[in-house]
């Protein structure tokens, strides 16, 4: 890439973050985010780290997006008109200010440091103990498993707190569903969700197995899948389970549950989270195929949100 | 000593600002979760963009970005659910209060 | 086989349970409880300095495991508190008449499970991005815990922990770019005083004091703390805001002491004096008892400030060091005591301000006991635990002439008898009995065994003097840095 290329692209970054940031429509600022994050995605494929491309665009821009999206139109249901309130002149000055000067100090930190890959070389030197080969991988199954392992929990534990803000008289029901069919105009959409939900399966199924030697990977495969369930849900061919369903909380724990339980495995030989030698990759595939559906389905029902009450469909 | 490979950690620390910008003026709870995550993709852009040799970039930090994404969206989830769920109770709280004040006249 | 990892996969597993069961499955705390009292009684018995690796992998690509001082105690408390808080739950958190679930009584066990086992990693680990997940795993659950109390106060906490969160990632983002690892221990053997640094350690700094609700920065803490239901009260003030404060720890007196100016740390020492005068005399003016109660949790973060310019001085500061420590764990115990107990009174009477309490003490002598208990902890009388963390925070200042921070541990000490007087002498006043709803002994329980807890632990102070002493500051294990090929 060239220094136009990355200067130009760096500009349109910090453009439409600020358009998201100051336009006054809301729904504007969405799409201006969605842009920006893909913008990043883009960033990320010319720093060569496809993997994070992926996941930015999968999920930063992707996910979060759907999310703002159907957040505003729920709000806007409720007679939200999303206006943020006028700030005063001085807080906006002195925000201003402040937020210049945080920029400037960030900025020189970030001046002073040197870029340098210090830790590929030793993560390479180890990748062919796991029998893997995209380092990055690498790092998130093997060499830092216990962060990824607790980040599994964050997410479970997000999806039981959206839960918990259910109100008294919709606990367990379905979450609102985002049927377009019954407003007509849906066959298409419902053919689509049909066609698309296996699609998204064999294409999840794909990454996963792919992410052991090339970029993706279970968040990556975990978002298509969740993708493919949206859509499925808004062509009106999957309906949203109730939150009491069992086989809905079985797949939900399933991937953080194999990795706990493979991690209180490996103290059997030897330390938490220990692979057996030769059976690293094994492991990690076993890992990454629960995580990616378990992630799917969290990531879906996160967008659908919380039950909703049976006189109450918006 | 200023390099060409600073330009995105830089952007970064662009991002920081304008975001922390958009948390502190923008008072509707949907724009400020928003703004969070625009600080949050630069705190990402500075962690992974020094991360970068001549030839390669280094996996780690783009294993702790992938996990800061993902930790991020599952907060944000919650944080929009939150938005809807406070929206919901005042319009509740209002459609009360009205009917009370309607009571009272009659 | 190691307690410092099964105390977090424990909790975990009891998480995928309470997900799976939800309030039918409450009562898997009763196997809990002995399981973590076993792991917490193993890991106090570990040998000084105990660490390990996960896994196989070396720092700086792994993350190590270490139980010193500060993890040792922090745990304990963190085990005694979730224990008891739990029990006391079991009847609020429970399936609804006819066996129905609500969604408050399913999704609190998971997040009840997810908040313990986030804490026992973050006092656990050495590793500042695992700590920025812990903290996170704990944030997440005490925002949705305090929005079971009020929606409006969660979503305020909940964009302001957003923010701290942040704030401390930006800082590990810098610090990694400039080191290549996030290990304290690593830190702590390379730290350098250079600009990267600095930055990285005052936004650190910034993010963790809002997290921990250090004055000016408490604003969220009161009204979140007061409206959440009793149980996840006292999670939060005993538990949650803890979670910064050792991170503070880490980072200041662990991976940077070196380059840490004097001056910095009087800075610090001033907002924890500031803390404890403007939290204790909005202590004194609330007329709500929870709200009184929130507010004393914010005077009381603020002694544990006020120690950080004694602790560096060299004379002494093992004094201070164990003091803070001790107080750290005293008001853990003495707050989760008072939260249940408020919650009891308020219940009972069905109201919320201390004019309510009147002539309560006649109907539930074992509740207002134990909220008695808590204060003589808080107040600092002996023989509490609450005693003997200001009695070597005050031994520590008057050794180094220190007579500002001597002064306000005293005058901390009676505003915080003035405050909680105020609610006890309410429940003797007034001659008729109130009218009050049925008690629950286990209920009743729970506040007073917190309470005994916090006040005969001061017969203990020796041990955890000893215990707190426990810090491995001269680098990571031989054991645990292995050639990096």
């Amino acid at each position: 890439m060239t220094l136009a290329f990355d200067l130009i692209l760096c500009l349109m970054i910090v453009g439409t973050a600020a358009a998201a940031l100051l336009t006054h429509n809301a729904l504007a600022a969405i799409v201006f985010f969605i842009v920006f994050g893909n913008l990043l995605g883009l960033a990320w494929l010319a720093m060569n780290a496809v993997n994070v491309a992926m996941a930015e665009i999968a999920i930063g821009a992707g996910i979060t997006g759907v999310l703002l999206i159907l957040t505003r139109q729920r709000l806007m249901a409720l007679g939200d008109d999303l206006v943020s309130a006028e700030t005063p002149g001085w807080l906006r000055a002195g925000a201003v200010l402040a937020c210049t000067g945080l920029t400037a100090l960030v900025g020189s930190a970030v001046l002073s440091v040197a870029p340098a890959d210090d830790l590929g070389g030793p993560i390479a030197a180890l990748l062919p103990e796991l029998g893997i080969e995209n380092p990055v991988t690498g790092v998130l199954l093997a060499f830092r498993a216990y962060d990824t392992l607790l980040e599994t929990f964050v997410l479970l534990g997000a999806l039981v707190a959206v839960w918990s803000l259910a109100p008294g008289n919709a606990w367990p029901r379905p979450p609102a569903s985002l049927n377009l069919a019954e407003s007509g105009g849906g066959s298409v959409a419902q053919a689509f969700g049909r066609l698309l939900l296996p699609l998204a399966l064999v294409m999840a199924a794909y990454l996963v197995w792919a992410g052991s030697d090339f970029p993706g990977g279970a968040f990556q495969a975990g978002t298509v899948l969740a993708g493919g369930l949206i859509i499925a849900a808004i062509g009106g061919a999957v309906a949203w389970p109730r939150a009491d369903n069992s086989i809905l909380r079985a797949v939900l724990v399933l991937g953080p549950g194999v990795f706990l339980i493979i991690g209180l495995a490996g103290i059997a030989l030897g330390r938490f989270l220990f692979y057996p030698p030769g059976f690293a990759k094994a492991m990690i595939v076993a890992i990454e195929y629960s995580l990616a559906l378990s992630i799917g389905a969290t990531l879906a029902l996160l967008l659908a949100g919380r039950s909703v009450a049976p006189d109450h469909r918006s | 000593m200023p390099t060409l490979m600073h330009l995105y950690p830089l952007t970064g620390a662009a991002l920081v600002g304008l975001g922390l910008y958009g948390i502190v003026t923008l008072r509707h709870p949907l724009r400020q979760l928003l703004a969070v995550n625009v600080v949050g993709a630069g705190i990402f852009l500075i962690l992974g963009g020094l991360g970068r040799g001549t030839a390669s970039t280094d996996p780690f930090p783009q294993a702790l970005v992938i996990t800061g994404i993902v930790v991020a969206v599952a907060l944000t989830a919650f944080g929009a659910a939150l938005v809807v769920r406070v929206a919901e109770e005042e319009r509740a709280r209002d459609d009360t209060a009205a009917v009370e004040a309607t009571g009272d006249s009659a | 086989m190691s307690p410092l990892d099964l105390l977090v996969a424990v909790p975990l597993a009891l998480m995928i349970a309470a997900v799976l069961l939800g309030s039918r499955g409450r009562l898997l705390l009763l196997a809990a409880i002995p399981v973590m009292a076993g792991l917490t009684v193993w890991l106090l018995l570990l040998p000084e300095g105990t660490a390990h690796i996960v896994g196989d992998w070396n720092l700086p690509l792994g993350i190590l495991l270490r139980a010193d001082g500060v993890a040792q105690l922090l745990v304990a408390a963190t085990s005694a508190c979730a224990s008891i808080i739990g029990l006391y739950a079991l009847r609020e958190f429970a399936p609804g008449p006819s066996g129905s679930e609500t969604a408050h009584g399913y999704a609190f066990w998971p997040l009840f499970y997810l908040l313990w086992g986030g804490a026992n990693a973050g006092f656990l680990t050495t590793d500042l991005f695992n700590l920025y997940v812990a903290l996170e795993m704990v944030s997440l659950a005490a925002v949705a815990m305090a929005a079971m109390g009020s929606l409006r106060a969660a979503l305020q906490y909940f964009v302001v922990a957003l923010v701290g969160s942040l704030a401390y990632l930006l800082g590990v983002a810098l610090l990694f770019a400039n080191y290549a690892t996030v290990d304290i221990t690593l830190l702590a053997g390379t730290a350098r005083p250079d600009l990267a640094t600095k930055v990285a350690l005052a936004v650190m700094t910034a993010g963790l004091l809002i997290k921990a609700a250090v004055f000016p920065l408490h604003g969220w803490l009161p009204p979140a703390h007061a409206a959440a239901p009793a149980p996840a009260s006292a999670l939060l003030s005993a538990i949650v805001v803890k979670v910064g404060f050792v991170i503070l720890l880490r980072l200041w007196f662990e991976a940077f002491p070196a380059i840490v100016a004097p001056a910095a740390l009087d800075v610090l020492g001033w907002l924890g004096a500031l803390a404890v005068l403007y939290g204790s005399i909005q202590a004194i003016r609330q007329e709500t008892l929870k709200a009184l109660v929130a507010y004393s949790t914010v005077a009381q973060i603020g002694y544990l400030l006020l120690a950080f310019p004694l602790v560096v001085t060299a004379a002494g500061s093992d004094r201070a060091w164990a003091g803070m420590t001790i107080h750290a764990i005293a008001h853990m115990l003495a707050k989760a005591a008072m939260f249940l107990a408020a919650g009891l009174m308020l219940k009972a009477v069905n109201g919320h301000r201390l004019e309510d309490l009147s002539g309560l003490v006649r109907v539930m002598p074992l509740t207002v006991a134990a909220f008695g208990l808590a204060a003589i902890s808080l107040m600092g009388l002996p023989p509490s635990a609450g005693f003997i963390a200001k009695f070597l925070l005050l031994e520590a200042a008057l050794e180094q002439g220190a007579v500002f921070q001597a002064a306000i541990l005293l005058v901390g000490g009676l505003m915080a008898a003035v405050y909680l007087f105020n609610p006890l002498s309410r429940t003797f006043a007034g001659r008729d009995t109130p009218v009050t709803e049925a008690k629950d002994t286990l209920q009743t329980a729970a506040p007073l065994a917190l309470g005994l807890l916090a006040v005969s632990l001061g017969f203990a102070g020796q041990a955890m003097v000893d215990i707190s002493a426990g810090v491995s500051q001269a680098g990571p294990p031989a054991a645990a840095v292995g050639e990096v090929p």
